[in-house]
């Protein structure tokens, strides 16, 4: 004797679309749920013990204060790569930047081979830095390199570019016959030539988003400073430059976070040493050689965090700033 | 001002040297720096026609005296290169074609479809953007390798020295899914009701509406893929070993090795691995320009 009234009552609805939705995402949230979301977290709890190929004893915080200052091998392999990090930072991102923000200006006006010009800056972009590699080794090679034959042209004497650690201030002021103090010695040689071939790289990238950033200004404005009877320098700096500012930081942002983290371009051009005399060393080849050439995964993993709190750090602040929009000045 | 207003309409435009020589002072700086980067690209080229010691003569020669394109068969013989691109063209294509696939899946659920958790796992999916490749990097190693010893207290896969090591970790990204996510939220909603009027499902508006929309963001999205995977470095280097997986660039690292003094066939290798994606990037430059211009990914 089933009551008639319960089944006609009205059942609860299965969430058909829901579930279908949840099939969609599934192959994503595995995806990125193993390969990105657990090795996250799963790289936090490797730095807390010591863990070279296995797991050994719980070390708490140890291998980070083994990079910060307790260890007298590992700390001053730690804060030389981390100013050897930002010194590539400084000597590729303003240069970079401001570089592209010139091209991208002029190849922003109606003009002729627009085009060839815009695919010739992009090339060296889909270009990986393997055949860069091979190709810049010879052309800064100490002998036969054509650079060393340019600046002979300038009467400059030959350089030793990717194999010289002397910095490059403190070749400047020899060549006046001036000694500089170490800490004004600047990055070494080798560590310019990477920075400039970074710089070769990423150019075309940087100029197509100045570019679209350029694309956003409103003609209102350009037209109404020639009006007022600005001339040409008057609206680049008055005008292009501060309208251009938040895409100026977003590329700012992005390209020091792209150095900060890049592997490929100094260890392919130092042949995976991080030479000459580890002048080149970067934290990301730090965490490389720790990790995979002396098999410490705990002390590696560590580094790799430290590293990822300052790129994130970066990240934050241009949210912060990019939310609040940079313009007027 | 008013003679010049007077001036214009008699016919001939006002004629100024200026605007010319700034004109042309514009060209040459382009013209400059278009031969600086594009330099590399020339010497890679004719050297690797050059014979050994035209190769290496200094100043290098323009052009090379004598044309060798046997150069290119000799340097080829040499590594099997054969192998190593079949490895890259397998892998980048893979890579490209699944994540696609899970790109869309995704972003359809995103862009179309309620269910509960949408925000939260959005923010997730936007949350693996800021983790930074070299964050993941170890625990992602010590995931492929083939002991329980190597990673006691972590499951292992033992997937060294294999395709799905640099296929699975790369098809799916939050990068990607975003893209097209973007793309499908402009598709018109009126679309999706006569769609569901004509008694079509979700997947059946996703495959025979949607995606043929779509097909400009795929191309974008399939581009900035495919670029990422043919040029991939640090991962094949660190879980592949021998020549039977490695692809290319890892092959031309060990080339430079090998090659030694041999520098012009080093350049027509270099030539030969770069040649596929600079034709690729010619034929495709306005997709992978408008995808980096729209979403600022810096690989």
């Amino acid at each position: 004797m089933i009551p008639t009234n319960v089944r006609a009552s009205p059942r609860r609805r299965l969430p058909i679309e829901a579930i279908q939705a949840w099939l969609f995402l599934l192959p994503a949230v595995v995806i990125l749920g193993v390969f990105q979301i657990f090795p996250a977290i799963a790289a936090f709890y490797m730095s807390l013990f010591k863990w070279d190929v296995v797991q050994g004893a719980f070390r708490g915080l140890g291998n980070y204060t083994d990079w910060l200052y307790d260890n007298a091998i590992r700390s001053p392999d730690f804060w030389r790569s981390l100013s050897t990090t930002f010194t590539y930072v400084i000597f590729t991102v303003p240069l970079e930047i401001a570089i592209a923000l010139v091209l991208a200006y002029l190849l922003f006006q109606k003009m002729r081979g627009r085009g060839i010009y815009r695919t010739v800056y992009y090339l060296p972009y889909v270009t990986s830095f393997v055949a860069a590699a091979a190709v810049f080794f010879w052309v800064f090679h100490p002998t036969y390199g054509l650079v060393n034959d340019v600046i002979g042209v300038f009467g400059i004497g030959p350089q030793r570019w990717l194999d010289e650690p002397s910095g490059i201030f403190e070749i400047a002021a020899s060549a006046f016959g001036v000694t500089l103090p170490t800490w004004l010695a600047g990055p070494s040689l080798a560590l310019v030539v990477i920075s400039l071939v970074t710089i070769w790289h990423y150019l075309g990238y940087q100029i197509v988003i100045f570019l679209a950033g350029l694309s956003n200004i409103s003609q209102e404005f350009y037209e109404a400073a020639r009006l007022d009877g600005a001339n040409e320098r008057q609206i680049f700096t008055k005008i292009t430059l501060p309208l251009l500012s938040p895409t100026t930081f977003f590329v700012f942002t992005v390209a020091s976070i792209g150095v900060l983290r890049s592997f490929d371009s100094v260890y392919v051009l130092t042949n995976g040493f991080g030479g000459p005399l580890d002048t080149t060393r970067t934290v990301t080849l730090l965490v490389f050689k720790t990790a995979f050439q002396q098999a410490q995964f705990g002390l590696g993993a560590a580094l790799a965090f430290i590293l990822t709190l300052i790129i994130l750090l970066f990240t934050l602040i241009q949210f912060r700033i990019l939310g609040r929009r940079v313009n007027y000045g | 001002m008013s003679e010049r207003a007077i001036a214009i309409p008699r016919g001939l435009p006002r004629f100024s040297a200026r605007p010319r020589i700034g004109a042309i002072a514009k060209h040459i700086v382009l013209i400059v720096v278009a031969l600086i980067v594009a330099y590399p690209f020339y010497f890679m080229v004719t050297s690797s026609f050059k014979d050994t010691l035209e190769a290496i003569r200094t100043p290098p020669t323009l052009f090379p005296n004598e044309l060798h394109p046997e150069n290119y068969t000799d340097a080829w013989s040499r590594a099997p290169w054969g192998r190593y691109f079949v490895n890259t063209i397998f892998v980048s294509v893979s890579v490209t074609i699944l994540e696609l696939i899970t790109a869309c899946l995704a972003a359809y659920a995103f862009a179309r479809m309620k269910f509960r958790g949408k925000g939260i796992l959005f923010t997730i999916f936007l949350a693996t953007l800021m983790i930074p490749g070299e964050a993941t990097l170890i625990p992602k190693y010590v995931l492929m390798s083939p002991s329980k010893v190597a990673c006691a207290g972590l499951p292992c896969l033992g997937w060294f020295d294999t395709y799905q090591v640099q296929i699975v970790p790369f098809i799916a990204s939050a990068f990607s899914i975003f893209l097209m996510r973007q793309f499908f939220l402009s598709i018109p909603n009126e679309l999706a009701d006569a769609a569901r009027i004509d008694g079509a499902g979700h997947l059946r508006f996703l495959w025979s509406i949607v995606l043929p929309l779509s097909i400009p963001a795929l191309i974008t999205a399939g581009l900035i893929t495919f670029l990422g995977s043919w040029n991939a470095f640090q991962w094949p280097l660190i879980v592949t070993s021998k020549p039977d997986f490695r692809p290319v660039q890892v092959g031309l690292s060990a080339f430079r090795q090998e090659a030694g003094s041999s520098y012009h066939l080093l350049m027509a290798a270099s030539t030969f691995v770069v040649a596929p994606i600079v034709l690729l990037f010619l034929v495709a430059q306005r997709y992978l320009v408008q995808g980096i211009a729209r979403t600022g990914i810096r690989g």
